[in-house]
């Protein structure tokens, strides 16, 4: 066992945990935070991106440990005070998404994609997007989404 | 699903992770960015007892001008090359190649070192370190060592790095104002693919004055198309000449079969994308 301090969602937490555990499988099984969903096993779907250090990563390919003294952002921790964050809105304005599934995922990227361009192209979109998998949209309506929280500041 | 145990180890200094790789030896695998070796250990395709990570080792890390070359530190991410104004400016080859390396998030944590490490045939930063003549500096325990990239990539997914070594750094020799072009052909977005070709030339006045071309899944290493290179040289930058040199480009490979492609298809596949690397990197 290994002892990991880090921060997920603003809160301190603190855990022995097996070093082979992965950061999705902490933070789900662990933390509770079945927000973040699990949509693979080869690391392509993106369901299970979270930020880390503010940076978008696949939880399924980090492990926990290597976490240790960092900040993670689930897509439970987007939303402020109660209030949905603006790419959350989007998503449901624009109805982008069907199943849900990769929601978690899109939604965490988009933000990333968002923080570093504020005002991306359909293209840049769609290739800011580009690990993050869907079965059921077929990508129109969450490009939708994503132009639609950059039209209302969505970098934030 | 989930990798077998293993003890977990984060020195914070290259020596102490070479003290570790030591006294483990082949028990212990080295950790960098993970994103080719945590799918590894998933699969159970391998089992070390002990993974050394070297995420926090500080030194490792960065990207430094460095007179007739530019130095990017091993546990570089991907993300940090793919911005970096020096790596555009001197070796606009690399940045070309690692924007279209996976996707962002694998970007954020995969490293320039790791991907070169892991040599995956297969892998984008091969082809362009071989063409610019990369220079990979090696630590053991009895010092650092510099090894060319001609003799650097040794196998499929075996490199002259040893059991008790660490990739530290990676010398680019500058190329300044060189055109630069990686053209790459997939099948899905976001991965590794069939063929691709590295591509970086120098024009004087509408001449090819030089050019430099690296092969990547074309053989068990990335390889240099050194006949399309010389056959280049002197030829007016333009669709015909750079066609005639491309029809070499397949000479001295042995590209795999596999379900992507037969070997003859990727053969051709190369002439093709060399011969578009090259015009697009000769801005022609
Ligand atoms: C979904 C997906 C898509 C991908 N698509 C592509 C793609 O299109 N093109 C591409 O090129 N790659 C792709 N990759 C792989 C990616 O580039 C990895 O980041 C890279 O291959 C490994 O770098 P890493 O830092 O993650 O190394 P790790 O996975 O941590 O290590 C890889 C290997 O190198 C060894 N190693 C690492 N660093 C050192 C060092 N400093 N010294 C000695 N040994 C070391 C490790 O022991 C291990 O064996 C993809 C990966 C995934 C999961
Ligand atoms: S579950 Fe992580 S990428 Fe699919
Ligand atoms: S909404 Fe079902 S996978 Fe995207």
């Amino acid at each position: 066992m290994t002892r990991i301090n880090l921060t997920v969602d603003g809160s301190n937490v603190s855990d022995d945990v097996e070093p082979r555990m992965l950061l999705v499988q902490y933070l789900r099984e662990k933390l509770g935070k079945t927000g973040t969903v699990i949509g693979c096993d080869t690391s392509n779907c993106g369901a299970c991106t979270v930020h880390l250090d503010g940076v978008s990563v696949k939880s399924c390919n980090v492990l926990a440990v290597q976490a240790d003294g960092h900040e993670v952002t689930t897509i439970e921790g987007l939303a402020q005070d109660g209030e949905l964050h603006q790419m959350q809105k989007s998503f449901r304005e624009c109805h982008g998404l069907q199943c849900g599934f990769c929601t978690p995922g899109m939604i965490m990227q988009s933000v990333d994609l968002l923080k570093n361009n504020p005002h991306p192209s359909e293209e840049e979109i769609r290739v800011g997007l580009e690990g993050n998998l869907c079965r059921c949209t077929g990508y129109h309506n969450i490009v939708k989404s994503v132009q639609h929280a950059a039209a209302q500041g969505g970098a934030q | 699903m989930i990798p077998a145990q293993f003890d977990y180890l984060a020195p914070t200094t290259v020596e102490e992770a070479l003290a570790a790789l030591g006294q483990h030896g082949d028990d212990a695998k080295i950790l960098a960015g993970g994103q080719s070796l945590l799918p590894v250990l998933r699969m159970r395709l391998n089992a070390p007892e002990v993974v050394i990570d070297l995420g926090r080792i500080e030194s490792l890390r960065g990207i430094r001008d460095d007179g007739d070359a530019i130095v990017i530190g091993a546990m570089t991410q991907h993300s940090v090359v793919e911005h970096d104004p020096l790596v555009a400016e001197h070796a606009a080859l690399i940045s070309k190649a690692v924007e279209h390396l996976a996707d962002h998030q694998i970007r954020h944590r995969g490293t320039f070192g790791g991907a070169l490490a892991h040599a995956d045939p297969a892998g984008d930063l091969g082809a362009p370190a071989l063409a610019l003549g990369a220079q990979f500096v090696i630590q053991g325990p009895g010092g650092s060592r510099t090894v060319a990239a001609d003799d650097f990539f040794v196998d499929l997914f075996e490199t002259a790095i040893g059991e008790d070594e660490i990739l530290t750094e990676v010398r680019v020799p500058k190329h300044t104002g060189w055109g630069a072009c990686y053209e790459k052909f997939v099948r899905v977005a976001h991965q590794w693919p069939i063929v691709a070709v590295a591509a970086t030339v120098r024009v004087e006045g509408g001449t090819i004055a030089e050019a430099k071309i690296g092969l990547t899944n074309m053989g068990s290493t990335p390889l240099r198309a050194r006949a399309v290179e010389s056959a280049l040289v002197g030829q007016p930058a333009t669709e015909d000449a750079v066609r005639a040199a491309a029809a070499q480009a397949a000479d001295g490979t042995n590209p795999p079969s596999d379900l992507n492609g037969e070997a003859a298809y990727r053969k051709h596949l190369a002439t093709v994308l060399v011969r578009r690397a090259v015009l697009n990197a000769s801005g022609a």
